[in-house]
């Protein structure tokens, strides 16, 4: 079957859908929170390096891009699997890959504008005369964000709890041991785009980890996600009450 | 001709049985799928329309399996049971993007002719969120309908709606039948599925219970023993006037009063009830039917 990569109406959709919900208002909740703490630490503490790096890092990448993946992805997939509505996209002859790579497109440009764009904002409001700083926290939040979007959309699939669990992973394994534990690094989406701060920004967020690796770890759980996620898709099953 | 072929298919769950080996072939024309609720009618017709993989057997349309197969969605309709939709978008815009899902050349025509077959054009522009639970059922009939199926799977579609509603649309199930397509609804309420549906399957407690049109199901329903209390004016003498009678199996005169009986043959009961009474001189004050259920009906149908 020769299917379109992308299906337009599906993205109409999913944007419909995501600013349809209470999702859409803490989507631009948390940018707003970002760049408001950003401009206190500046005007506490004016240029400085340490406490730009700690915000956005700590704060941005650490917890506001990931939450941004998070709700803009579950609210794409969770809601429709859950009431069962997503049985008017699946009785379509278009492949489940279409759907998939479709819904991320909405979640990726949420990741763009929601998470992306206020991280290069905020770098820029912190560190106005070192617009690498910003520059490197734009690209590792666009580019970490879109491999959350990948692992959120097939949580999403695998259970209908996929939020919780989706919270619970960023705050214990991202978070905690992520903070914790050196050997996570190997393991982890958000210090895979640190990485690529350290290498724009000449920063030193996360030791001892390649770039090449970086990249290819996020490549591989943006295409295998996305792909595992269609393949679940394929056979939904849809059984009423009985 | 477009087919839809069950063959020993049964479903699970973990170690309850949803379907247990049913066997049907559906044709072009109208087919009701009856059965109380729990039956299994939904599971079979999730598996029917690529929605469930059976655990054992095979489903098929046309000789190509349903499951795991976008392309059948070319040719089959899903009206859904759960009333679940896109409820931020008017009905139009919905039924327009299901068309644009299907690949059709000239979305807005068809969404129109589907929104106009299911009459709904008035209130196409509202949002569903406004709407009815009868004009939900509607909208999502036009959903299935855009892209001119050959086949239609409606579950429980008479759900919600009001009398009139309910005459449209089994009009417009005949008539789609009598098109030559295939048409399969599912019921738990026989008046409905007589009405409307030529071939009449029955699952009860996920078996293949009867199948036939609707006169020889009717029959296999109304020849079945029938219970029912009388109240009378002399019940003695009308328990005995009966009793004479072969279509009464058997009589009791209840301590509190009436009579409890079992009818054999309920068409000739009918007619020999009054009869008697007026013969006698006996006046009827009260006929209840004491195992009327559908639930009763249908265990009949198994264990006969």
């Amino acid at each position: 079957m020769s299917s379109p990569l992308v299906s337009p109406t599906i993205v109409r959709l999913g944007v419909r859908s995501i600013f349809g919900r209470w999702r859409g208002i803490l989507l631009i909740v948390l940018p707003v929170v970002l760049l408001g703490i950003s401009v206190l630490v500046r005007a506490l503490v004016g240029q400085d390096v340490d406490p730009a790096q700690g915000t956005l890092y700590g704060l941005g990448l650490v917890v506001i891009v990931p939450l941004v993946a998070l709700l803009a992805t579950s609210g794409l997939l969770a809601p429709e699997i859950d009431d069962g509505s997503i049985s008017y996209l699946l009785a379509k002859p278009i492949s489940r890959h279409t759907i998939v790579a479709s819904k991320l497109v909405v979640s990726f440009a949420c990741v763009l504008v929601f998470g992306a764009l206020p991280m290069l904002a905020a770098g820029l409001v912190l560190l106005p005369g070192s617009p690498s700083f910003a520059v490197g926290f734009g690209l590792a939040s666009l580019v970490g964000g879109a491999a959350y979007c990948a692992v959120f959309a097939l949580l999403s699939v695998l259970t209908r709890h996929a939020v919780v669990i989706g919270l619970i992973y960023l705050l214990v394994w991202e978070g905690l041991l992520g903070g914790l534990l050196d050997g996570v690094r190997w393991l982890s989406i958000t210090r895979w785009s640190a990485e690529l701060v350290d290498r724009v920004a000449g920063l030193e967020l996360v030791d001892d980890l390649p770039l090449a690796y970086a990249v290819i770890a996020i490549a591989i759980v943006i295409a295998a996600g996305a792909w595992r996620t269609g393949w679940q898709l394929r056979g939904f099953n849809l059984t009423g009450d009985e | 001709m477009t087919e839809i072929r069950i063959d020993h298919v049964s479903r699970w769950y973990r170690n309850v049985v949803a379907v247990n080996d049913v066997s049907m072939t559906i044709g072009p024309g109208v087919t009701g799928l009856l059965g109380p609720n729990g039956a299994g009618k939904t599971t079979l017709i999730a598996m029917m329309s690529g929605f469930l993989a059976p655990s054992t057997g095979t489903v098929t349309l046309d000789g190509e399996p349903l499951w795991r197969n976008e392309e059948v969605y070319r040719t089959l309709g899903l009206v859904p049971e759960r009333e679940a939709l896109f409820d931020y978008l008017t009905g139009r815009q919905f039924v327009v993007a299901m068309a644009e899902l299907h690949g059709l050349a000239d979305t807005g025509a068809a969404a129109q002719r589907a929104i106009a077959l299911i009459e709904m054009t008035d209130a196409q522009d509202r949002q569903i969120s406004t709407y009815s639970k009868g004009m939900r059922q509607r909208i999502k009939m036009a959903s299935a309908l855009v892209h001119d199926p050959a086949v239609l799977l409606l579950d429980e579609p008479f759900n919600g709606m009001d009398p009139r509603q309910r005459m449209h649309l089994m009009e417009l199930l005949r008539t789609m039948g009598a098109e030559g397509r295939t048409v399969l609804f599912s019921s738990h309420i026989l008046e409905e599925v007589e009405q409307v549906a030529r071939q009449i399957e029955v699952v009860v407690s996920g078996r293949h219970a009867a199948s036939g049109d609707f006169g020889a199901i009717r029959r296999l329903m109304t020849d079945r023993p029938n219970r029912f209390v009388l109240r009378t004016s002399d019940d003695r003498l009308m328990a005995s006037a009966l009793l004479g009678d072969p279509s009464v199996r058997g009589a009791r005169l209840r301590s509190e009063g009436g009579i409890e009986l079992e009818a054999s043959d309920f068409g000739r009961f009918s007619e020999v009830l009054p009869r008697l009474a007026r013969e006698h001189g006996v006046r009827l004050h009260e006929v209840t039917p004491t195992d009327e259920s559908l639930e009763s009906v249908f265990s009949y149908l198994v264990s006969s």
